[in-house]
């Protein structure tokens, strides 16, 4: 009898940290949702749930003339589909190489690529941002692109930890039967490494999202912004005194990205853990 | 006996094609042959200037010179081009000459076949062989070349860098000109009395920082993942869900967020904490408070990634071993020590290395939630929560210290890199990586 009275208290002791880390993770979000349909531009809010509703400030976002919002989201939706999609095919073409065949260099590629990945990565920041002023892509999004994609390899283990994990007596029989390198790639490689794939080409694709420091030392003039930097200059240039406008902002951000990862969550699992097991 | 390959070696060696050219394969050896003129006509333009440039960083200083009775203004020398240009080229000349050693090899590969009686490989055998044989080599040029450029080079570049004396105010071109100075930089950074305060410094909240980020991260993932996955708890798919949204929302708006949260005269927490009668905490401006307040949201923003990790951990733990332990009539926590922590720690051993020095270089979290501040006196250009990347991305685009940061920016890499080798090194990977097949 006590035995099953304090497996209820312990059950009930679980319900009741599971609700509060649930507080924990939900808080922040539904603070800036409900912020960025509160009137009047101020941090301070008495009450969670503001009085008044209104969408004034997502208007204002695609209105105000020196803030190029809806601009800044088509440019970002551009350069990650795109990063996205060039990157997805470096990693996996090379990685495929990497895992599949054996070659001279092979071990000392791995190992480079591993060295590669651990200098802080905006080290190098200075000399591609000569380079590109010498090939004349500074404030273009081609040089965003080809930077994000050709970087992306260098984070490709995962991937490779993937392929390891296939079997490789089904490449083996296909070449016994005749097919090319190429073919057992696309035919039979290809289709089994689907949630490896939707990993990567998610993890890009959110990635150009956030990031803001290497964008905002190459793209110079405002039109060719992505949201990352706009957001980050609303943030640093009036810091507390537009505060809903920039949790609109946020807002029309997130929901997409977030409704992707819950959507394709069972591969982000697969991904991480297959990178795991495998170091 | 060894007529043709004597031959078209020597050939081969004198100019790159001309082996090919008499092993009768024509369309290689043209392109060999163009490939070759290309590459001379650049390299006589420039190849002097590259070596001159990198060695002596320029001569000429930016200045006014007399022309005739004028004066007018003449362009000096940019040092920091000069050595980009001349690293470009010295990386050209190394591709340039590899393909010449292979073009040889190939000659004399070939004239041997030629020798033995073969007739050498038309085009089209060589171009399926390489599609064959020389597959990843064919996958891997592209990202490798990407890698060589975009990554090895400026890295590189930047290590030279701290052995020159590119900082501010004296010594930025074009207006003046940069020198080699050795090691004087690193000497400055460990010796100079200003320097070595704010090095030590904030290299020691960097390794605290890294040790509390990646422990508090890696148990509460433990703690999350267990209980979502104990006996008794209902919805665990909406459980997971729920705790999957800190790390689905970008981390750039979730820290802009946060900073706004933990603002210490309008936010919200310190508002719930005056409801409460408790005073308002400094949490962003006080050095204590605000190494609390990093790891605190460290830990929301990093729990929900271990914890993934970790519930797929989980599902892999075969049943059966709980089944025998219920057998031998274990408790719950003796399972829990016996079965469930070794296999976790043992999976994930290599990642928890990795996610200690990922942490290291945590520029996110700490640059966006309090750009390093509250500032520290005594520190040169540097907060108290700023880590050694913050600093170094401080003194790179704030400071323009380029020497400096980059000195920085290789001692960073030699705590990572040794640490992470020697993870990689004793990870099952590594060692059994055929066995696995």
């Amino acid at each position: 009898m006590t035995n099953r009275k304090s497996n209820y208290i312990l059950t009930a002791l679980k319900y009741v940290i599971l609700i509060a880390i649930a507080v924990c993770c939900i808080y922040p979000a539904l603070w800036v949702v409900l912020s960025s349909l509160r009137p009047g531009t101020s941090l301070y809010s008495p009450t969670l749930i503001p009085e008044t509703f209104t969408l004034a400030h997502y208007r204002e976002l695609f209105n105000n003339p020196s803030f190029q919002y809806g601009k800044w989201y088509l440019n970002t939706l551009k350069i990650a589909t795109l990063t996205m999609l060039f990157s997805t095919i470096l990693v996996t073409l090379s990685m495929y190489a990497l895992s599949r065949f054996r070659f001279k260099s092979r071990k000392s590629m791995l190992t480079s690529m591993l060295i590669l990945g651990m200098f802080p990565g905006f080290m190098s920041m200075i000399a591609i941002f000569i380079l590109m002023l010498q090939l004349n892509l500074l404030d273009t999004h081609a040089a965003l692109i080809l930077v994000y994609s050709a970087g992306s390899v260098l984070g490709g283990f995962v991937v490779k930890g993937y392929y390891d994990t296939i079997p490789r007596s089904l490449d083996e029989a296909a070449r016994i039967d005749g097919a090319s390198h190429m073919q057992v790639f696309l035919k039979i490689m290809l289709p089994l490494s689907k949630p490896i794939l939707t990993y990567v080409a998610l993890t890009q694709f959110t990635g150009v999202w956030g990031d803001f420091i290497f964008a905002r030392l190459v793209l110079r003039s405002k039109e060719n912004w992505t949201l990352a930097v706009g957001m980050w200059d609303l943030v640093a240039s009036y810091q507390n005194s537009n505060f809903t406008l920039f949790a609109a902002g946020a807002v029309l951000i997130a929901i997409p990205i977030t409704l992707l990862f819950i959507f394709l969550q069972r591969f982000l699992v697969q991904g991480l853990t297959s990178g795991a097991s495998k170091g | 006996m060894n007529g043709h390959r004597n031959a078209a070696t020597i050939l081969s060696v004198l100019c790159m094609g001309l082996g090919q050219l008499y092993n009768r394969q024509w369309i290689k050896g043209l392109l060999l042959l163009v490939f070759n003129a290309a590459a001379l006509s650049y390299f006589i333009s420039n190849l002097g200037t590259a070596i001159w440039g990198i060695v002596t960083l320029g001569e000429k200083t930016q200045g006014l010179e007399k022309l005739g009775r004028l004066m007018v203004p003449v362009e000096g020398d940019h040092s920091i081009y000069l050595l980009i240009g001349g690293l470009i080229t010295i990386f050209a000349l190394a591709i340039y000459l590899t393909v010449y050693g292979m073009s040889i090899k190939d000659a004399y590969r070939t004239g041997g076949e030629r020798d033995a009686g073969k007739t050498p490989a038309s085009f089209k055998q060589t171009w399926a062989y390489i599609t064959d044989k020389k597959f990843p080599i064919l996958l891997l040029a592209l990202p490798v070349s990407g890698v060589l450029l975009l990554t090895i080079m400026p890295i590189i570049f930047m290590i030279l860098l701290a052995f020159t004396n590119y900082s501010s105010p004296d010594h930025i071109p074009p207006a003046s000109l940069v020198d080699w100075v050795g090691f004087q930089t690193f000497k400055d950074l460990l010796t100079l009395k200003t320097w070595s305060r704010t090095f030590v410094g904030v290299f020691t909240w960097t390794i605290i920082w890294a040790v509390l980020a990646t422990v508090t991260t890696y148990f509460g993932g433990i703690l999350v993942a267990l209980l979502i996955e104990s006996k008794g708890i209902r919805f665990k798919k909406l459980w997971r869900t729920i705790f999957i949204i800190p790390y689905a929302i970008p981390q750039l708006i979730s820290l802009l967020v946060m900073r706004n949260l933990f603002n210490g005269q309008f936010g919200p927490i310190n508002q719930y904490l005056s409801y409460f009668g408790l005073g308002k905490l400094p949490w962003l401006t006080d050095p204590l408070w605000a190494k609390v307040t990093v790891i605190i949201v460290n830990m929301w923003v990093g729990i929900p990634v271990s914890m993934v990790l970790i519930l797929g951990i989980l599902t892999a733990i075969p049943k059966d071993l709980y089944e025998a332990a219920d057998v031998d009539g274990a408790s719950g926590f003796q399972k829990f020590k016996i079965i469930t922590m070794p296999f976790i720690l043992f999976s994930t051993a290599p990642i928890l290395i990795m996610q200690f020095a990922g942490n290291i270089n945590n520029f996110n979290v700490i640059f966006l939630l309090t750009n390093g501040d509250p500032v520290n006196g005594n520190y040169q250009y540097a907060g108290s929560t700023d880590l050694l990347v913050t600093w170094l991305y401080k003194l790179t685009l704030n400071n323009s210290k380029f020497n400096m940061s980059s000195a920085i920016g290789i001692i960073i890499f030699l705590l990572v890199a040794s640490l992470s080798i020697w993870s990689y090194r004793r990870s099952r990977s590594y060692k059994e990586e055929d066995m696995v097949q």
